[in-house]
């Protein structure tokens, strides 16, 4: 039994926060917010760092690590709500790493030289039968793109759809993701440089710090990926997984700095965090918090060694570490006052943050919604 | 980061495995038609068990082997736990007493008292229970108004009420924590003492619960012999030894409990077996909630495990984890009605009774509003409330408006 960090993941861990803390990271946010073009490019720190390649094994070029050293990065930039690709670049990377097909593309994404982005398909549950994505507006999902062999390539598709909301596609250079190739799921990587055909929209953002566009296919010319359908559906609960992560690093800033305040604050003669109402809202952003960890560790550890829970794992970190960033971000503003509703203080990109995410990658309520179908399919196996 | 047995870990798994699947068949059966439902047939039944599971090594698995344990660490007890519930038989009847008492004797105890006391505890022949709380002092433990008054020979008096009292009901002796000294600061007038629950002047009285269970039991004391031999710990040093036997029962729950059986897949199985319910998005949304966050606290478990194997004790963030579990089962069992109706609270559904007993599993072991005051201070460092009590010499406090002490 050991579930703790090991020497590895806590130097990791430590680099990361050195690394993004050269950066003003808030400051910019929130000139983001106002229009202007303020946010650090942050890729090439990514890529000094090594976290392009967190995923790919080290024969082309990565670091061979797996998804709880890849939460970990996540977490540390959540926590300064730092914007660094890498929740549309980690999973991309995973599917090409499980599909021989797609091997010759991983060099280049390992060193960071070029950025992917995946295009988030949802698999199959017991509620939602098919491979499905997020919807422009409303609640009901469509159907994945489809894909057609192409006539004229062999190993080739050309791909047809419309996906909404993607996250880290504006200015990427491959789209790897889910089509359905005669009602199969196959894995596809879409060249951005060479495609015609494929158009990438970056869209307004609500939470300026996150990098999301609408991506337009119409008979994409695609490299099919011979990825078992099982990596593919791996790749959608590694991005569950991964935002889960950065959701928490933003909960663990907000809790910080807040519970910093409660103890300076004085108001009646004492500090505000003296008081029972504070102190037990505090308190229970921290249980929601520690529940969320516990939960990164069953997703980090059920990837490799108990593939069956994974999506389960994932899930259920999505989402309490869903609910976590909200309950963390409405109490920062809370326990500040009136201040904390304002742009002097950061706690409104924390509470933009929490809102957006919550509804990014099939959102925190589809992630609940799976828990619920996994934890009953897996009572009646029983 | 894994799950996995060490090689050492696993040959110890399947030395108790073999131990149980030999010696299964003599343990008493308590579900089923051919369950023991006699209370007193069934005390006896769980007694000669644990004596049974003691010879075998299965009590007592974390206590120094001089004392009859077996010298191992909180890894192997929960390694133990878990095979005991895997091969489906009782485990011990006396965990107060193994778990939390018997350390704190072995911890602060005289050698007499060590020799005496636990062995016939280890093994069921003298099951103990633990005499802390009263009427007005549960979460304010250091409150405790029974009195204990030292006789001119030497040996003691004592007087007063303890309340929440698990097994008083066949117990042989109880480990209680009494007021000496009334004119000091509160906790410092507190000393531990072992009291005979046959002694003349005790009464037990059974304490019914919202289920119509009597699992605890009001003990009352007037005036009782105890014997200078009695104390445990020194005199005036109540409080130390009192945060000994506390500690040990954080451990205690950290490795056994297992959400107290209150588990998402139980919850599943529940909610699964209604069609209409599996498919209604409410209720999906409310098991997907509770499940996860139950899920979470069998992680965290994991995690307190990790850090007992290397040597550190449970802090009081480990309390969130109760927090969770009740709250979360308060929220299936109230799901669960929701989807079955009136029939889940019917006379012998195990929801009605879950139902019933939640409500008092938020208090047990210190409240929940005491729980989250302290994790806010210790664990966030946030400033206590003022406090009226510190450095009052304790018959100027009050319990009730009043009333003096």
């Amino acid at each position: 039994m050991n579930l703790d960090l090991s020497d590895e993941q806590v130097f990791l861990r430590e680099a990361a926060r050195g690394a993004l803390s050269r950066f003003k990271t808030l400051e910019a946010a929130r000139e983001a917010l106002d229009g202007k073009d303020a946010l650090p490019d942050l890729w090439p720190t990514a890529r000094e760092a090594g976290w392009p390649g967190l995923l790919i094994d080290e024969a082309h070029g990565g670091a061979g690590l797996d998804a709880f050293d890849a939460m970990l990065v996540m977490g540390e930039c959540g926590r300064v709500l730092a914007s660094v690709e890498l929740l549309g670049h980690l999973p991309a990377t995973a599917i090409l790493g499980d599909a021989p097909a797609g091997a010759g593309l991983l060099d280049q994404l390992a060193t960071g030289e070029r950025r992917a982005a995946y295009l988030p398909v949802c698999p199959p549950g017991d509620v939602h039968t098919q491979w499905t994505i997020d919807p422009a507006r409303g609640i009901e999902r469509a159907l994945a793109p489809s894909a057609a062999h192409d006539p004229n390539a062999a190993g080739q598709a050309l791909v047809s759809g419309e996906l909404s909301f993607v996250p880290d596609a504006p200015g990427a250079d491959v789209l790897v993701g889910v089509a359905l190739l005669d009602s199969e799921p196959t894995g596809i990587a879409i060249d951005l440089a060479a495609a015609s055909g494929a158009t990438v929209q970056a869209t307004p953002r609500y939470d300026a710090t996150r990098s999301l566009g609408h991506v337009a296919l119409a008979d994409a010319p695609a490299l099919l990926l011979d990825a078992p359908p099982a990596a593919l559906a791996s790749a959608w609960h590694l991005a569950q997984a991964l935002i889960a992560a950065e959701s928490l690093g933003s909960v663990e800033t907000a809790l910080d700095v807040t519970v910093a305040y409660a103890k300076e604050r004085h108001t009646f003669g004492r500090a505000i965090g003296s008081y029972q109402a504070v102190k037990h809202a505090l308190t229970e952003v921290l249980r929601q918090l520690d529940n969320g960890r516990s939960l990164l560790y069953y997703a980090g550890w059920a990837r490799r060694g108990a593939p069956d829970e994974f999506p389960l794992a994932a899930s259920a970190a999505r989402s309490v570490a869903g609910r976590a960033l909200d309950l963390a971000a409405r109490t920062m503003i809370s326990v500040h006052g009136g201040i904390g509703a304002t742009w002097e203080h950061d706690a409104p990109l924390y509470f933009r943050r929490a809102q957006l995410s919550r509804r990014l990658l099939g959102g925190t309520s589809g992630a609940t919604d799976r828990v619920a179908g996994e934890v009953m399919a897996q009572a009646q196996a029983a | 980061m894994d799950l996995d047995d060490t090689p050492q870990q696993a040959a110890y798994r399947s030395q108790v495995r073999s131990w149980l699947e030999q010696h299964a068949s003599e343990a008493p059966v308590l579900e089923g038609p051919e369950a023991i439902t006699d209370e007193q047939e069934l005390i006896a039944a769980r007694r000669a068990w644990q004596g049974k599971l003691a010879e075998g090594g299965l009590a007592g698995v974390t206590w120094p082997k001089e004392f009859g344990g077996q010298g191992l660490g909180p890894i192997e007890q929960v390694i133990c736990n878990q095979e005991i519930g895997r091969a489906r038989v009782p485990g011990i009847l006396d965990a107060i007493g193994v778990g939390m008492l018997g350390p704190t004797i072995i911890a602060h105890g005289t050698d007499e008292q060590k020799a005496r006391y636990l062995g016939p505890m280890l093994h069921a022949d003298e099951v103990w229970c633990q005499l802390f709380s009263e009427p007005a002092a549960g979460s304010d433990l250091a409150a405790v108004q029974s009195r204990a008054r030292q006789q001119d020979d030497g040996s003691w008096r004592l007087s007063g009420q303890k309340v929440w009292t698990t097994n008083a009901q066949f117990a042989a002796f109880g480990l209680l924590l009494a007021r000496t000294d009334p004119d000091v600061p509160k906790h410092k007038g507190l000393t531990m003492f072992i009291v005979p629950i046959d002694a003349p002047g005790v009464t037990v009285r059974g304490l019914r619960q919202i289920s119509g269970e009597a699992e605890f039991n009001e003990v009352f004391f007037d005036d009782v012999p105890l014997a200078a031999e009695a104390v445990v710990g020194g005199v005036g040093n109540g409080w130390a030894t009192a945060l000994t036997t506390l500690m040990f029962e954080r451990v205690t729950i950290g490795l056994g409990s297992e959400g107290l059986g209150y588990n998402s897949s139980r919850f599943a199985r529940a909610i699964a077996r209604v069609e209409d319910a599996r498919r209604d998005p409410e209720v999906r949304r409310e098991l997907g909630e509770v499940a996860s966050e139950l899920i979470a606290v069998r992680f965290t478990g994991y995690r307190t495990l990790t850090a007992l194997q290397r040597g550190q004790i449970p802090g009081p963030e480990a309390g969130l984890a109760k927090v969770t579990i009740v709250s979360s089962a308060i929220k299936a069992g109230d799901l669960i009605a929701d989807v079955l109706g009136p029939d889940a609270l019917a006379q012998d559904s195990e929801w009605a009774y879950m139902i019933s007993f939640l409500p008092g599993l938020k208090s047990a072991g210190g409240t929940e509003e005491i729980l989250r005051n302290t994790i806010g201070e210790r664990v966030l460092g946030l400033p206590p409330a003022p406090r009226l009590d510190k450095g009052v010499p304790f018959s100027e406090l009050r319990s009730k408006e009043g009333a003096p002490v």
